[in-house]
């Protein structure tokens, strides 16, 4: 008897497709998707059983570049749709992928509900603190003193928003921050994010280098941070609300909520249901 | 209608116990043999505040109310004339009313009913723990001819948690109204009927809405509360789980379509309820829904708008935003059922509907449908369960076309865990493999083939209720809660001796041009009856199709529902 078939073993190629990428050169982008295929290829996941789902950006392009299963939305409603697919289809590894603009603006209050529910998924946001995709408008994270966009040639005037010490008081499970510029970090954290049950945030500075070619610099500045994972919120929180946003590298915060996943009760025949009705 | 019938309504301030004594009457005119009809008015408080119940019984089934009520039993008249529009009176119906709570409000004096008083409080106090809605009910039961054996048995197992005591006080104050309206005047009474041993179900449209998703194969809801479309996920929500669904409650109504649509593409047909407010808020997805060929039913319980508008009161104005709401070129479903019995048909139809041809289908249900509760004869099953088109294994080499531009203009549609079909469903425009595509030919292709799927698709006899004389002179046109009184109204000329036929259309969009000409062949005018101010469904029917020469309209904005009688005098003063 043939006892010992190797199974085939995936690489990263194995998980892109063959569309090429609109974005420009340089873009911080290509390096996180190489991260999610390689994440995926550690973890020798069949393509079949993977879905990326993302709302619209430049980073929300992901899935086309991926042989996973897709899901390419409408702005802002990335982590309804994959809440819902994970729901539906537990069995299924389900990643979302998206801008700071799609996941914390229009899809800001998604945000906080995807970190309350809990439900088994992991969303890597690539932040550039800018709208790549519709010319270099302030996003949510963008500083209050940036003055590059002509929708708002002042500054947009108002505090940047905080998304890891808001994903922290919402309720996240697993949270982490990291660099494009370190893309065998980004698929390490991501694969651990993975493993992580329950609502997993990883940050991603991921500069856009043509609306903000100054993050360039940005792989200069980053440093990996010294600090051990912790499950304290709070102390968590601390650190962040007190770093200068370029600690990366390191899984800060890892809790031990269960993943909500409602689950069937039972098999009945719809027939029997009519009970309710019957005089 | 054919057949008798009775029409009362039970007036009083939250705690009276309207509710319940309307309740136990359904129950115990259903155990008669009776039909029943009955709906519910309600102030804007959220708990307590003035109720009526409007009931209808009769010896046939029953779609809608009568022009006026035989009777008004007032437990009390604390605010109740806030409802007086919803409760027309004529010399010819009896108003019953408790001296002890003061004069009859002038609203209803004014109709000329006979009135006589009954002393429902006072009765009750006689009786220990005895209260006045159940003084109210038996002199109800008397004047209309429910006996009191069948009453005995309605409270023994309404009222067996609660002890012999509450069925004994109940019985004893129920047999006081009894005799104190021995000697009122009369009412329609409704004859005794045979034991009937055919299957009947009490269920509200919101209920039969669920029980249709439940047949058609939905196994994943997500939504958020909104009046009137939130009984219908409240039934859902424990009925789900026992046969292998779930529902989640979405944090709003952008998260709710989007988690359906997300459901549905890991391939579990799903489904969400709305009315108005939330369908405005779902029309970017509903969209997404049409572009990514992903099935999915949102059901919206039409409810007085614009904005937040009467949330209690029932409309058929969303009529526009159901059908032109999408932005860009989107075609999609469009379902209305025309009865309480019917919302269980069609939203299994929906669903069938949807699976079948990969889009987003919208079924317009209201308040007054969704929250009316009917005595019914059983829904027999129908065969329609939710069926997508799987692909066929791939020769080796060759990808995967997802958005392939087939000739029914269906593609075969594989879901995530299929190995050798993994794709990305867009929203963007795309090619026929998903890969999005701003090319002209591409978008032109797969805005053909989307509409294709619609209009090739073979509907059968369901697009509308037609009903009536086939040599028909004269046609009502009209949908949804609206064909209830329609259908009435048909009954009553048609014995008068005019030559009419009734079609309620139940597949809005697309439409049915060659259908709908065939329905109306020979039909020389047509009376259009919706209830909405502006005539939407009028309006929707003049740009969609040919219609004869003389067309008049009868629209009613909310909550003034339409009455038969009117509809019969719009025809019969027409020539
Ligand atoms: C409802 C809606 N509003 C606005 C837009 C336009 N829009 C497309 S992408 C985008 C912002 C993208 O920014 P971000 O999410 O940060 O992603 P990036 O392009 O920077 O990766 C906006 C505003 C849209 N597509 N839909
Ligand atoms: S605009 Fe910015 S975010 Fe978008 S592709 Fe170009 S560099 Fe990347």
């Amino acid at each position: 008897m043939d006892a010992c078939v190797k199974q085939r073993e995936y690489t990263a190629k194995d998980y892109k497709s063959e569309v090429k990428p609109i974005w420009c050169p340089g873009c911080g982008d290509y390096s996180v998707l190489a991260a999610i295929t390689r994440a995926l290829a550690s973890m020798q996941l069949a393509p079949e059983n993977v879905a990326v789902v993302s709302g619209i950006g430049c980073s929300s392009r992901i899935p086309a570049y991926t042989s996973v299963y897709g899901f390419h939305g409408v702005h802002g409603r990335a982590l309804p749709v994959a809440t819902g697919l994970k729901i539906a289809r537990p069995d299924l590894t389900v990643l979302v992928t998206g801008g700071d603009g799609d996941g914390f603006s229009i899809g800001g209050n998604h945000f906080l509900h995807a970190c309350r529910r809990n439900v088994d998924l992991t969303y890597i946001v690539m932040d550039n603190q800018v709208y790549g995709m519709t010319k270099g408008q302030a996003s949510p994270t963008t500083d209050p003193d940036w003055e590059g966009s002509k929708l708002t040639p002042d500054g947009a005037g108002i505090e940047s928003f905080h998304p890891l010490v808001v994903a922290l008081a919402a309720g996240a499970n697993f949270v982490a921050r990291c660099s494009s510029s370190d893309p065998n970090n980004v698929a390490d954290i991501i694969t651990q994010a993975i493993r992580h049950p329950g609502f997993s945030l990883v940050q991603v500075l991921s500069p856009c280098v043509t609306f903000r070619s100054e993050q360039l610099e940005w792989k200069h500045l980053v440093r990996t941070a010294v600090v051990d994972v912790t499950d304290d919120a709070a102390r968590a929180a601390r650190r962040l609300m007190t770093d200068d946003g370029f600690n990366v590298g390191k899984v800060l915060y890892k809790g031990d909520r269960p993943a909500y996943q409602p689950e069937p009760k039972g098999m009945a025949a719809v027939a029997e249901l009519e009970s309710d009705f019957a005089l | 209608m054919s057949g008798q019938t009775v029409s009362l309504v039970m007036a009083g301030s939250g705690g009276a116990g309207v509710v319940t004594a309307g309740s136990l009457l359904l129950e115990a005119a259903a155990r008669a043999g009776w039909y029943a009809y009955m709906t519910r008015s309600s102030g804007p408080q959220i708990r307590g505040g003035e109720a009526a119940v409007m009931v209808r019984l009769g010896t046939e089934p029953l779609a809608s109310h009568d022009d006026c009520f035989h009777l008004l039993v007032g437990v009390d008249w604390q605010n109740v004339g806030r409802f007086a529009a919803e409760i027309p009176l004529g010399p010819d119906s009896l108003i019953i009313g408790d001296p002890g709570e003061g004069e009859v409000p002038e609203v209803f004096a004014r109709s000329g009913a006979q009135q006589i008083a009954l002393a429902m409080k006072a009765l009750a106090k006689t009786i220990p723990d005895g209260r006045p809605n159940m003084v109210a009910f038996g002199a109800i039961a008397g004047l209309i001819g429910l006996t009191e054996d069948i009453v005995v048995g309605v409270l023994r197992d309404t009222l067996k948690r609660k002890g012999e005591g509450a069925i004994a006080a109940s019985l004893a104050a129920f047999r006081a109204g009894v005799e104190a309206a021995a000697d009122f005047p009369a009412v329609p009474r409704l004859p005794a009927m045979k034991a009937d041993t055919s299957e009947r179900w009490s269920i509200t449209g919101n209920e039969a809405t669920g029980m249709g998703a439940l047949r058609g194969g939905v196994r994943f809801v997500a939504a958020y509360p909104i009046t009137p479309a939130t009984e219908v996920l409240e039934w859902l929500a424990p009925a789900l789980p026992k046969v292998g669904g779930v529902l989640v409650q979405a944090e709003d109504e952008l998260a709710s379509i989007n988690q359906i649509i997300g459901g549905s593409y890991g391939g579990v047909p799903s489904l969400t309820a709305t009315s108005g407010p939330g369908l405005a808020l779902m029309t970017e997805s509903l969209g997404l829904a049409v572009a990514a060929e992903v099935p999915i039913v949102v059901v919206d319980v039409m409810r007085v708008g614009p904005s937040t508008g009467i949330a209690t009161k029932s409309e058929q104005a969303d009529l526009n935003i159901a059908v032109y709401g999408l932005h860009g070129d989107a075609p999609h479903l469009v379902l209305a059922p025309t009865s309480v019995a019917d919302c269980l048909f069609t939203t299994q139809w929906a669903v069938h509907l949807a699976e079948s041809l990969q889009t987003a289908a919208i079924v317009l249900t209201d308040q007054a449908m969704g929250q009316a509760r009917a005595v019914m004869p059983r829904s027999a099953a129908v065969s329609f369960i939710g069926q997508r088109e799987k692909p066929a294994a791939l020769a080796e080499g060759v990808h995967y076309k997802r958005y392939a531009n087939t000739a029914s203009g269906v593609s075969p549609m594989a879901i995530p865990g299929m190995a050798g079909f993994t794709y990305t469903a867009d929203g963007l425009e795309h090619n026929e493999t998903g890969t999005p595509s701003s090319q002209a030919s591409d978008h032109q292709a797969q805005l053909d083939k989307r509409l294709r799927k619609l209009t090739g698709y073979n509907y059968g006899d369901h697009w509308a209720d037609i009903t009536g004389d086939a040599d028909a002179d004269t046609a009502i046109l009209t949908w949804g809660s609206s064909a209830g009184p329609a259908r009435e109204a048909l009954a009553r000329l048609r014995a008068a001796g005019h030559r009419v036929k009734l079609v309620a259309v139940r597949l809005i969009s697309p439409v049915q041009p060659e259908k709908f000409a065939a329905a109306l062949a020979g039909v020389e005018r047509v009376l259009v009856v919706e209830q909405s101010h502006s005539g939407q469904f009028h309006r929707y029917l003049r740009a969609q199709y040919d219609l004869p020469r003389q067309v008049r309209a009868l629209h009613n904005p909310g909550p003034l529902a339409v009455r038969p009688g009117a509809i019969v005098e719009q025809i019969t003063q027409w020539s």
